[in-house]
């Protein structure tokens, strides 16, 4: 398949979308987006090229992103209170490659903003996903997310995907 | 307040009971660097963090920024980050290879591996003058005791003190533990270090490391998360095993509160202590089965038998590392002020060991350790809570009372009672070592 501006359109709204979810704590619809054996991989260091076998910050299949669902959803998740709020902004979207099939590989730049209690926490770095074209759109095979900061010393953790 | 207490350390621990300012009072903390972190063993880091000549890592002990750099000869020297020309940082990264020698970036002094002094440009500036190689003044200074056991290198800022065998007394099983379990008798580090601030004094991160009433509470949430998941996956595996991982989280659920007395903690001088294990790590699935056959080819069915049998969960050396040695992960506690505490946080490869056994390490590394950890996220949220609390004046005391007047004195340890796993016992025994550390 060839490039053209209707496939843009259609990567980009799906970034948005992967990342409104995230906002809005849709979980279940946010791990919707995987397809059956998709992972979301954060690496430690910008260098790594496989999320199997290393050290990770998250390196979840559908399994552990639902235990981690599970997890902030249980009334006793104390970290859960008071809840947090994220916002996200995705840019620079720039598909790199696009199979005969509609597959794509698509590489783009995102800035995060948490507020919990009354401190704010910025998160920005790259996104690197890797989605299989079907009838509802895309799946997601692999979301890598490369922290700026992801070598810093983290004030506290990260409760849920970035 | 303190001030009018005028610093009686005798009356802020009781047997049951500790004072509050112990870990709110910013001279206190003062004081416990200058008595304990920059006194004691502490832990630097793995010598296989810096395998080649020139390989530096840099780290705090105490308040002193140091350098911890292997030397042409092969031997690994630790060194103040501090040039002694002008007091310059030698190094500025947290790691890397400084080459055949150091070389200060403001003046070019430059310094062997050891910290000798090698060079200044345009010495002649200095003839007639006390500065120069004769004089120890212009080296950078070393750390007064390096020690390296098994790989696991150690420091202590002080000249005279114990020996680091003599310190660590049984609490080197820590280590023991981790090497013996490989094939070859040594680890190697994964070179990936996780770092995470918190909030609160350092003293309620050791604390919380043998607190076995904590776990059920603290970690219900990950541990039914965990457990609900493992059960659709056992059903989906029809009776074949689900990922060992998931019993690593589970069981914070399905070893319930009352279960956590059934362990045992036994504590040490100097405040180290032990939490016997729980985890039931020896399943005797192929890929156990295949490294206790290279195992067993190492050392022999009895010795095998004895390594494997050590029954530990995590080994405390206080004042500054918290080691669960049979998933061989370390975690170094590194005090950053009163309210603000780093912990760095390893993973070991076991030499020799299949690919298999290091994923359970590294399961544990990820889902435990990392800073997406879906366990500390919880301990975290109350450390800070309980530095705000403490920090108030709704009490004076922490209370350490749990099963006090229970505990069990034996060769020269101090156990938990029959039944009395979740005993404060630790917390107390590692305030006794604090009190006698910080008195006259």
């Amino acid at each position: 398949m060839k490039f053209n501006l209707v496939v843009q359109h259609e990567v980009e709204q799906f970034l948005y979308r992967q990342a409104n979810l995230l906002d809005r704590k849709q979980w279940q619809g946010w791990i919707d987006l995987f397809a059956a054996d998709g992972i979301y991989w954060m690496p430690p260091d910008a260098s790594y090229q496989t999320w199997d076998g290393q050290p990770a910050i998250f390196a979840e299949d559908k399994n552990l992103m639902t235990v981690r669902k599970l997890r902030v959803l249980h009334p006793d998740a104390w970290s859960q209170r008071p809840l947090w709020e994220t916002t996200h902004v995705v840019s620079n979207v720039s598909i790199k490659h696009i199979s005969k099939s509609g597959d794509v590989e698509v590489s783009s730049r995102f800035h995060m903003l948490e507020l919990r209690r009354d401190n704010v926490r910025h998160f920005a770095g790259s996104y690197f996903h890797k989605m299989k074209k079907n009838k509802k759109g895309y799946a997601i095979q692999l979301q890598r997310v490369d922290m700026a900061n992801a070598q810093a010393a983290y004030d506290y953790v990260l409760q849920v995907w970035v | 307040m303190l001030k009018e207490r005028d610093y009686d350390f005798s009356r802020l621990v009781e047997p049951d009971r500790v004072r509050k300012e112990v870990y709110t009072d910013a001279e206190i903390f003062e004081r416990e660097m200058e008595r304990i972190h920059e006194t004691v063993w502490i832990y630097v880091g793995h010598d296989s963090q810096v395998p080649k000549a020139g390989d530096y890592t840099t780290v705090q002990i105490g308040r002193q920024p140091m350098i911890m750099v292997r030397g042409s000869d092969g031997k690994v020297n630790v060194l103040y980050n501090r040039c002694p020309h002008r007091g310059n940082m030698i190094c500025g990264d947290t790691k890397g290879n400084t080459g055949d020698f150091f070389r200060c970036s403001y003046h070019a002094w430059t310094f062997h591996h050891d910290g000798k002094l090698k060079g200044i440009p345009m010495k002649e500036a200095y003839a007639g003058t006390r500065y120069g190689k004769d004089n120890p003044d212009c080296s950078i200074k070393k750390a007064a005791r390096v020690q390296n056991y098994r790989g696991f290198v150690f420091t202590s800022l002080a000249k005279d003190g114990p020996t680091l065998k003599e310190f660590l007394g049984k609490s080197i099983v820590a280590f023991d533990d981790m090497c013996d379990r490989a094939p070859e008798g040594e680890v190697e580090v994964v070179p990936n270090c996780f770092r995470i601030i918190q909030h609160s004094n350092w003293k309620l991160f050791l604390e919380n490391q043998l607190d076995a009433l904590h776990p059920s509470v603290v970690h219900q949430s990950t541990g039914r998360a965990a457990h609900e998941v493992e059960k659709i996956l056992a059903k989906k595996a029809k009776g074949g095993a689900t990922p060992l991982s998931y019993h690593m989280l589970s069981a914070f659920a399905t070893v319930t509160i009352d279960k956590w007395d059934d362990f045992q903690t036994i504590n040490y001088p100097y405040g180290h202590c032990i939490l016997t294990g729980y985890m039931g790590l020896r399943p005797q699935d192929p890929d156990t089965l295949a490294y206790d056959r290279i195992m067993i080819k190492a050392y022999g069915k009895k010795r095998f038998e004895e390594i494997v049998g050590v029954n530990i969960h995590h080994v405390l050396v206080y004042p500054g590392l918290s080691v669960q040695s049979p998933l061989q992960q370390l975690r170094a506690v590194r005090p950053l002020g009163v309210d603000r505490t780093l912990t760095e946080i390893w993973h070991f490869r076991l030499k020799g060991a299949p690919e298999a056994i290091y994923r359970r390490s590294l399961a544990y590394y990820n889902l435990v350790n990392s800073p997406a950890t879906l366990i500390n996220a919880d301990d975290l949220e109350n450390f800070w809570k309980c530095h705000q609390g403490l920090a108030s004046d709704g009490g004076d005391w922490v209370s350490l009372g749990r099963h006090h007047g229970r505990d069990i004195e034996r060769n020269g340890a101090i156990e938990s009672g029959p039944k009395m796993g979740t005993s404060e016992a630790p917390m107390r025994n590692q305030m006794k070592a604090w009190s006698s550390y910080m008195k006259d």
